[in-house]
């Protein structure tokens, strides 16, 4: 056994939203220099940047400077992950920029994050851009908000300020139904309430950002949920030399939800027969039961012909099997969704023929309104049905972020253009 | 509300890592595995392992080889593959330099960032519509930004502003003829993960990664290893005129082609002293190494977008 991490509190994946006047950046670079995560020679690299660029201290934002086209344009064009770890967690942050033009960049970055960090800056206060950041992280499902009121040392550390935002953002919350949000004052130049408490914001009596990071519960561990296990492959080994093989027959594929032991009664979609769990493996190895995230092979007592894009579920929880689908789509292209046009739906390993029948509204990310809508440009938002050649099995994105969602590719040039949540 | 304990962190990682190259596998007709004895591929082997055995893996081993490779490394390779029972392809920079496609500035040059001409020549001549690689986003900054599925076009080129959009876990590796997906599993894998996994896992590892003595000299403050036997037993790496050799205890942290791949002075002959070693260390795994890297702040950014891992 390994002596080094005493506890593994596994991984948690976390979203950081703002612009880079938030000081985004500047919190990034916090949060890996505090952890001990960059080391001498990454630090010797922007001092240079640094005094090359004519700043007093190192500029901690430098950290997150991407590829040489951004570093020239002075952007962040994409999203980008980091990665720190604590010995007891290890985290992954995507980071994601702000610009309203981005709103893509955020879903993506958001979709597999289960924290989600919201920059303020304390001299502006909630701002148009504070409420689209919230409303796409509480809509892409994102269980856990941080409101990080930022650049306190430019306010004098002043309590009111604080306080006075946390009650706008709470008034504003309230609206769009966001519940579970934790609120910390800190300057991330400065590197208060970070990593460290610091000195000056002696008032504030809560957990410092990285405690909450500690203490957030990791995906999947806060409801109770259905299995689903999405087979991606096949595995026949029809190894002549070993007979034992001979009927070998593993479904291969992640427990997206719930979890399987032997002897369980499973139904295998689309063909609906009902099976037991035999053997639950990874490697060829058997473990007898497996939970949420875990990628295995199953084995059933039954012969039952399956291939990649078929379902395995418990028979007492079986999803319905649909062909049209509404849901909250994102464009993701520079090309707008064009009605005439027949796509490729993505959803778990299944894929499917899919035509758009409605719009119902788009959201306007600005205002958070409801708007009429006849077309989807690259980072609209919008409330749409799907015809679909080929059912899929499907929850509701609410109740289970991976059977809930989808993505749909351009057969064209095989691009993946929106990003959907089934509602 | 239920609490149910959580996989540690090497758990998840190795889940995302199967599913990813079982993805591979149901999406791609064609896909190869990148194998070059390195520790980060050494991982990739035993992650397919997990993820199709009893099975064969559905895919083929490929190593893109300089002719300037540690010898330790090469006959791990070759070793490690023929214990798998997989079949391994070699495809070798001096064959490319033979039919004048790799065209070195002078005898010296250093052959890695020629492995990209030869890996698309590999890819032409097998038809290979998926390469799955080992390349992890913290190695460097113009990996950070890269995807798990990454799209490249009829030539090989890595377009940063036109890369798709990766959403949850439902990859995109749809490629028409001609191009190509290159997948990297781990890439949410730290240097530190890697070596939690290969101790974990108890797997071996080519020699040079533990301390041993070797001849080197110090040219412009890095270690550069001389008088390095070749797989044929020619020696490379030969000092220049005026340098001193001297013996001195190394481990190497990543190996690639001899002449860009320095060691860093380290006593620790166990993996559990590298991983103590990797936790306290103050340079980065490039920056320590890799002397390619340091030509410019974005010469990776430049070796990808020509086709490069």
């Amino acid at each position: 056994m390994s002596a080094h991490p005493i506890e593994d509190h596994g991984l948690l994946r976390f979203l950081t939203c703002g612009s880079v006047d938030d000081g985004k950046s500047t919190l990034i670079g916090r949060l890996l220099f505090d952890t001990k995560t960059i080391l001498a020679d990454t630090l010797n690299a922007i001092e240079k940047t640094s005094q090359k660029r004519g700043m007093g201290a190192v500029d901690l934002s430098l950290l997150t400077d991407g590829l040489q086209a951004e570093r020239e344009q002075g952007i962040t064009i994409d999203v980008a992950y980091r990665y720190f770890s604590t010995g007891t967690r290890k985290y992954i942050i995507a980071d994601a920029p702000g610009h309203e033009q981005y709103t893509r960049n955020m879903v993506t970055a958001a979709s597999t994050a289960n924290l989600a960090i919201i920059l303020i800056d304390a001299r502006k206060g909630v701002l148009t851009q504070t409420r689209r950041h919230s409303k796409l992280a509480s809509m892409v499902g994102i269980p856990h908000l941080v409101v990080a009121i930022n650049k306190m040392d430019l306010v004098d550390y002043s309590q009111e300020t604080y306080e006075k935002i946390k009650a706008d953002y709470l008034e504003f919350a309230a609206k769009v139904g966001i519940d579970d949000i934790r609120f910390l004052p800190m300057s991330a130049l400065n590197g208060d309430m970070i990593v460290d408490r610091g000195d000056s914001l002696n008032w504030y009596e809560g957990p410092t950002l990285l405690e909450i990071l500690e203490a957030a519960p990791a995906a999947h561990t806060e409801h109770t949920e259905k299995f689903r296990f999405p087979v991606q492959y096949v595995c026949r080994p029809q190894d002549s030399a070993n007979p034992e093989l001979h009927d070998y027959r593993g479904f291969m594929g992640r427990v997206e939800s719930g979890s399987i032991k032997v002897g369980d009664k499973v139904t295998v979609l689309p063909n609906g027969l009902e099976s037991t769990v035999k053997a639950v493996q990874i490697g060829g190895v058997d473990i007898g039961e497996a939970s949420t995230e875990q990628s295995v092979t199953l084995l059933l007592a039954d012969e039952i012909d399956t291939s990649r894009g078929d379902m395995i579920v418990k028979s007492s929880e079986v999803p319905p099997a649909v062909k049209e689908i509404a849901a909250t789509v994102c464009w993701l292209a520079e090309t707008p969704l064009d009605r005439a046009r027949t796509y490729l739906i993505r959803h778990t390993t299944r894929d499917s023929k899919a035509k758009l029948t409605a719009i119902d509204h788009r959201l306007d990310v600005n205002t958070l309104e409801k708007v009429p809508a006849e077309k989807l440009s690259m980072n609209d938002i919008a409330q749409v049905r799907f015809k679909l050649a080929q059912p899929l099995f499907v929850d509701a994105y609410e109740d289970n972020r991976a059977t809930g969602a989808f993505i749909v590719i351009d057969e064209s040039n095989n691009n993946t253009v929106g990003a959907g949540m089934i509602r | 509300m239920t609490q149910r304990s959580t996989l540690s962190h090497l758990d998840w990682l190795e889940a995302e890592a199967i599913h990813i190259m079982r993805e591979v596998a149901g999406q791609c007709a064609n896909p190869v595995l990148l194998f070059s004895g390195g520790k980060d591929s050494i991982c990739m082997l035993r992650i397919a392992e997990k993820a199709f055995r009893p099975g064969k893996f559905p895919f083929p081993l490929m190593h893109i080889d300089t002719g300037h490779n540690y010898k330790e490394v090469v006959e791990f390779r070759d070793k490690r593959a023929a214990e798998l029972g997989e079949r391994l392809i070699v495809r070798s920079v001096e064959d490319s330099m033979a039919r004048g496609t790799v065209v070195l500035k002078h005898e010296g040059e250093s052959r890695n960032k020629h492995q990209s001409v030869t890996l698309l020549e590999a890819i032409e001549e097998f038809g290979f519509d998926c390469c799955i690689g080992g390349a992890r986003r913290d190695e460097e900054k113009a990996r950070a930004k890269e995807r798990i599925m990454s799209f490249r076009d009829e030539f090989g080129q890595w377009d940063p502003k036109n890369q798709r959009p990766e959403l949850w876990n439902l990859y995109n590796a749809r490629s028409h003829k001609g191009e190509n997906i290159r997948a990297f599993p781990i890439s949410n894998w730290t240097e530190m993960d890697v070596w939690q996994y290969i101790e974990r896992e108890g797997l071996e590892l080519p020699s040079i990664y533990f301390a041993h003595t070797r001849p080197v000299v110090i040219r412009q403050g890095a270690i550069v290893p001389v008088n390095v036997p070749l797989v044929s037993g020619e020696l490379t790496n030969l000092p220049k005129a005026g340098e001193e050799i001297v013996d001195k205890l190394v481990r190497f942290r990543t190996v690639g082609d001899i002449s860009c791949t320095a060691p860093v002075e380290s006593d620790a002959d166990t993996v559990e002293k590298i991983v103590v070693e990797t936790a306290t260390t103050t340079i980065t795994e490039r920056g320590a190494t890799r002397l390619d890297d340091q030509t410019s702040e974005a010469s990776m950014e430049q070796r990808k977008k020509e086709g490069y891992f």
